[in-house]
């Protein structure tokens, strides 16, 4: 009984513990990252290399989800809302659901899996395989060559990804508003201005900005710090995938309280 | 030179280097034995720095190797060549990437000509044809593989190379070749190496000096004439199966 009574408290101890270590360890990381960054001509080709595969390889399946919510959110807000509330409402509804949440959200979550799980696998696979102490014993940094292009390429590429699937929803939504409702480009164009704040696009590109980080640095991270062959790799590459999800969704409600204000 | 002094290390529980002293003198050729799973190759990763010990010193042309900073540390590496086990080639990169990362002076990395003449020349060293800088690590055989990676190690130029096992998982033809190129390269370089391995065979045929690693501690330091003469019981089981006819001093 009193065996089952303390290991609550173990637990929580060694929970702790072990939390603590791995903000510890990554803290590790963003400095080695941010120390790194001064080796431009190091990371800067193999960053544009990581930003092209992010970009092109990502592109169909980004523009396909966020045309596909567009179009869902459209269907639905029509379902719920004919008869109750003027036509060109809807026009904002869409809109600004898709630019505040169903853009930036939808893209991060969907390259936490494509994104998050390469880099995870990637660099796990070089942890385990000794590519990584094969570099560091060639005298070159792990942070400037695999690091910090992989973690610039996402912030840069991930942003942009978000812009192109937002573009993309609104569009989906009033095409498939114009196909159920009687409403034209004019009324549509008139509810997307009315309900429309100037911060909602930059909220939109900001909120892209700290998932990209969550993302790259949290994958990034868990490959690095792989053990135990190949089942660590596919341990590192679940957890990258399920912890930046997480995060990513924390991050959600944090900059929507911190940053949406009236 | 390269020095360690009581140098301690365990991985959890498990106590893996229970107080090293290890030497190696400018331009000799050290093979370091021992069964498997006695942390040679953990030794090994100290004197690059790959892994720090608990307790006791690694030092390296007399600094040392804790108490580097991260570019001294950078600088320290590229005058020293690895060799890996298993090779550990960059999988995406081709074999003249993968070679040409081991020019560690950054602006001769940068000289396109000047690395395609430097990694010709370092496969020509190890026996390579010059148009297998074209293939990838996936369509290399194992030993084709080692090799690349020791031609990796020499590209810089560096004043020490420590192998890994460089003949471990390869057939007694392969391991006799790789085991000729690592006595042709030390005459050839001039360099200090440090090799560890249990082919004992291989080991005479290389080295200047041995050092038997077991227990977590260097057993025994010496020629080939002194390890012959042993006394120590775990040296003589060691070169038992390879020196039958052996006479041990008893």
């Amino acid at each position: 009984m009193a065996a089952g009574i303390l290991t609550i408290p173990r637990f929580v101890g060694r929970w702790t513990l072990d939390a603590a270590s791995q903000v510890g360890r990554v803290s590790f990381l963003v400095a080695d990252i941010i120390r790194s960054l001064s080796e431009v001509r190091v990371w800067f080709p193999r960053m544009m290399t990581e930003a092209w595969n992010i970009g092109v390889g990502s592109l169909f399946i980004v523009l396909l989800i966020s045309g596909f919510a567009g179009a869902v959110t459209a269907l639905q807000a029509q379902y719920q809302f004919t008869g109750t509330i003027p036509i060109y409402y809807l026009a904002g509804v869409i809109v600004v659901s898709i630019v505040l949440e169903l853009g930036p959200v939808l893209t991060a979550l969907v390259l936490a899996g494509r994104i998050g799980a390469r880099y995870a696998a990637e660099l796990g696979t070089m942890r385990v395989t000794e590519q990584i102490d094969a570099l560091e014993s060639l005298g070159r940094s792990p942070g400037s060559h695999l690091i910090v292009p992989r973690v610039v390429a996402g912030l840069i590429m991930i942003p942009a990804l978000t812009v192109l699937a937002d573009g993309m929803g609104i569009l989906s939504g009033w095409f498939s508003m114009k196909l159920v409702l009687p409403i034209t480009d004019a009324d549509f164009a008139y509810g997307a201005r009315y309900f429309w704040r100037p911060f909602n696009a930059p909220y939109s590109v900001i909120k892209a900005f700290f998932f990209a980080g969550a993302i790259t640095v949290i994958s990034c991270y868990m490959g690095f710090n792989t053990k135990q062959g190949a089942e660590g790799v596919g341990r590192s590459t679940t957890g990258a995938v399920v912890s930046s999800s997480v995060l990513i969704l924390l991050l959600d409600v944090v900059l929507a309280k911190l940053l949406l204000k009236q | 030179m390269i020095e360690l002094r009581n140098v301690h290390k365990r991985f959890g529980s498990q106590v893996v280097l229970n107080g090293v002293d290890f030497n190696v003198r400018e331009g000799e050729t050290v093979a370091l034995l021992g069964p498997s799973g006695t942390g040679k190759s953990v030794l090994l990763k100290h004197i690059i720095g790959l892994i720090r010990p608990d307790e006791g010193i690694v030092i390296v042309d007399g600094e040392e190797v804790g108490k580097l900073k991260r570019r001294e540390l950078a600088s320290m590496r590229s005058h020293i060549g690895y060799v890996f086990q298993n090779g550990a080639l960059f999988d995406s990169m081709d074999v003249f990437e993968n070679v040409r990362l081991g020019i560690t002076d950054e602006d001769k990395y940068r000289d396109e000509p000047y690395c395609r003449g430097r990694v010709t020349e370092c496969l020509k060293l190890v026996n390579l044809a010059p148009e297998t800088m074209h293939k990838f690590p996936a369509e290399l055989s194992g030993g084709m593989r080692k090799r690349v990676g020791i031609a990796r190690a020499i590209a810089g130029s560096p004043k020490y190379l420590l192998y890994d096992e460089p003949t471990s998982g390869l057939d007694p033809v392969n391991a006799d070749v790789i085991d000729s190129l690592v006595k042709r390269l030390d005459n050839e370089l001039g360099v200090t190496s440090v090799m560890v391995t249990h082919d004992v065979r291989g080991a005479f045929r290389v080295a200047d000096r041995l050092a038997l690693l077991t227990g977590g501690q260097i057993v025994q330091q010496g020629t080939q004439e002194e390890f012959l003469a042993s006394k120590n019981p775990k040296v003589q089981e060691f070169l038992e199966r390879d020196f039958p006819d052996a006479t041990f001093a008893a």
